[in-house]
């Protein structure tokens, strides 16, 4: 990945459970963790939207869940990128007939990266966020 | 909900969540508080309801296998395991006693990666980070022996209805014992640093106190029930797969402090004592498992036809990392189950929240909460349906009262 200048800060995520299977989870708590540890490179999650660059959903969004979904994101700062982490966030993987949903994620609110696998590995996902940066970083020029 | 002393105080509602990464589940918290004292506790879960059930009623039980999977990403096996089993009772299948071995062994790494899991979400919720990394690290170990031997980190998929996927093998038995020895000489230093520091000790020793009384009269299962003195264990009480021919004996908290109050610490101390135990389960059974068939028919298509001959109904238990989980099935001779039940483990555990947070300051509600190592995910299966929601108080703010208290106990 080539860095331009224009994403001058750490990459913060904000992670928000549409009503998944916690398999995602644990993924995502478990490539925050030493084994991977991207926080060497500032990537760390963050307890607020407001503080995000990144929204990490997992989960195929539940009908309790959608005006929250909504919600957190317009709480997100702009420039933002959404990325979908578990295949059911980006088709509705196994939950696909169920009359609970008013998913995938992408009928809700855009997404900019998709992370299969269910759930996809800590090195999925964290190829996932390096994708997202490199859109920040395009959004981000664009902007200058 | 009865009035307290209207008089002096105007007590107060705090609605917490239903998003706060703490649990990484959504939940909805309301608090009546008086002060930093909670008066009153009420949740409403149900935000994460995917209707498994209905789904599972419209596919045959060799794909729900996979759908109780991803009932819950922890538990991954242990609902695929009770439901296999009731499946396997109203058709009368008699699994390979190899079967029975695998899927204890799986059973139990399951219960090493999920206790770690939790003891590391517990320091996170005290403000003790490193303790967080420590814990997720050496979890890691467990993880990687998972993957070897089903293919999978989370949602293994190695049930199937009348025996398990993948065998054993022998070339495998070096890094399980690796794993194994791993932990037996990490167990002391995880104790010692759980429960001989200071800081462990100040916030968890009597906080969140549920009594035996309480524990029985609220139904709850597992280690939550058992750091509150009651002995109970599927795996001992109705042994299961290989559970019967092993030694196994319900770990209580006054086995290791010679006393139980059924507070955090001791929910602790069950915890990390049964990583231990669940390594010793898996050497027996490592040392014991005989040869044999891992299936009781190969041929799906054969599955499929029996599954049409198939009457009647049962149920299905399992001691997951959480507790009982317990499947009831119905089969009419169609592909397709007619009745599908599903009581996870959290469900009967989530009421206990109400007693152990009532009477407890703000700041513990973090490690209260998590305490009974909730699985929403799990106990969703019925909507709750529930209104009214205003300012929320984020997690963030919640960890920092948490993460001031310790500072301040410290100081």
């Amino acid at each position: 990945m080539k860095l331009t200048k224009s994403f001058n800060r750490s990459l913060w995520a904000f992670h928000f459970n549409s009503g998944s299977c916690n398999g995602c989870e644990i993924e995502i708590v478990a490539a925050i963790t030493p084994r991977y540890d991207p926080e060497r490179f500032g990537i760390k999650l963050v307890g607020s939207p407001r503080h995000a660059d990144l929204l990490i959903v997992t989960g195929p969004v539940v009908k309790k869940m959608r005006d929250r979904l909504l919600r957190v994101y317009e709480q997100v700062p702009d420039p933002k990128v959404v990325m979908c982490v578990g295949v059911c966030g980006s088709s509705g993987g196994p939950f696909y007939d169920s009359y609970n949903l008013d998913g995938p994620v992408d009928d809700v609110i855009p997404v900019d990266v998709y992370v299969p696998g269910c759930p996809p590995r800590p090195e999925a996902i964290i190829y996932g966020v390096v994708r997202a940066q490199e859109k920040l970083e395009r959004l981000e020029g664009e902007r200058a | 909900m009865s009035d307290g002393n209207p008089a002096k105080t105007t007590p107060y509602t705090v609605p917490i969540g239903p998003i706060h990464p703490a649990l990484k589940e959504p939940v909805m918290f309301t608090f009546r508080m008086n002060g930093e004292q909670i008066e009153k506790a009420d949740f409403a879960p149900g935000q994460t309801h995917r209707g498994i059930e209905w789904m599972g009623m419209r596919r045959n039980p060799i794909q729900i296998v996979h759908l109780t999977d991803r009932i819950c990403g922890i538990c991954g096996v242990s609902h695929s395991l009770a439901f296999a089993r009731a499946v396997e009772q109203i058709m009368e299948i008699d699994v390979p006693e190899r079967a029975d071995y695998i899927r204890a062994i799986i059973a139990e790494f399951e219960r090493i990666q999920s206790h770690l899991l939790w003891a590391g979400m517990a320091a996170h919720e005290l403000g003790f980070d490193t303790l967080l990394h420590l814990t997720w690290r050496v979890r890691e170990q467990a993880m990687d022996t998972i993957e070897l031997l089903t293919g999978n980190r989370v949602n293994y998929g190695i049930i199937q209805i009348g025996g398990v996927r993948r065998d054993i093998t022998p070339d495998q038995h070096p890094a399980i014992h690796e794993c194994l020895d791993y932990y037996r000489d990490l167990q002391g230093k995880l104790l010692r640093i759980f429960l001989e520091d200071a800081t462990i000790q100040m916030r968890c020793r009597d906080c969140g106190i549920l009594t035996r009384d309480d524990a029985l009269r609220l139904c709850t299962v597992g280690p939550t029930a058992r750091a509150s003195g009651v002995n109970m264990d599927v795996r001992v009480d109705f042994p299961y797969a290989a559970y019967g021919d092993l030694d196994i004996e319900p770990i209580l908290p006054d086995r290791y402090l010679g006393e139980t109050r059924g507070d955090v610490f001791d929910r602790i101390v069950v915890r990390l004592l049964e990583v231990e135990q669940s390594a010793g389960i898996i050497r027996q059974c490592l040392d014991v498992m005989p040869a044999g068939d891992i299936l009781w028919e190969t041929k799906i298509p054969k599955i499929l036809a029996a599954f049409k001959k198939a009457h009647g109904e049962a149920v299905g238990r399992h001691e997951a990392p959480r507790g009982e989980v317990l499947h009831y099935v119905r089969m009419d001779g169609k592909e397709h189950p007619t009745a599908w039940k599903v009581k996870a483990s959290s469900y009967s555990n989530l009421m206990s929240w109400i007693p152990m947070l009532e009477g407890e300051q703000i700041a513990d509600i973090p490690i209260i909460v998590a305490s009974i190592d909730p699985c929403l995910s799990c106990t969703d299966r019925v909507a709750v349906v529930r209104g009214g929601r205003r300012s929320i108080m984020t997690k963030e703010e919640l960890h920092r009262l948490s993460v001031e208290k310790t500072r301040r106990l410290m100081r």
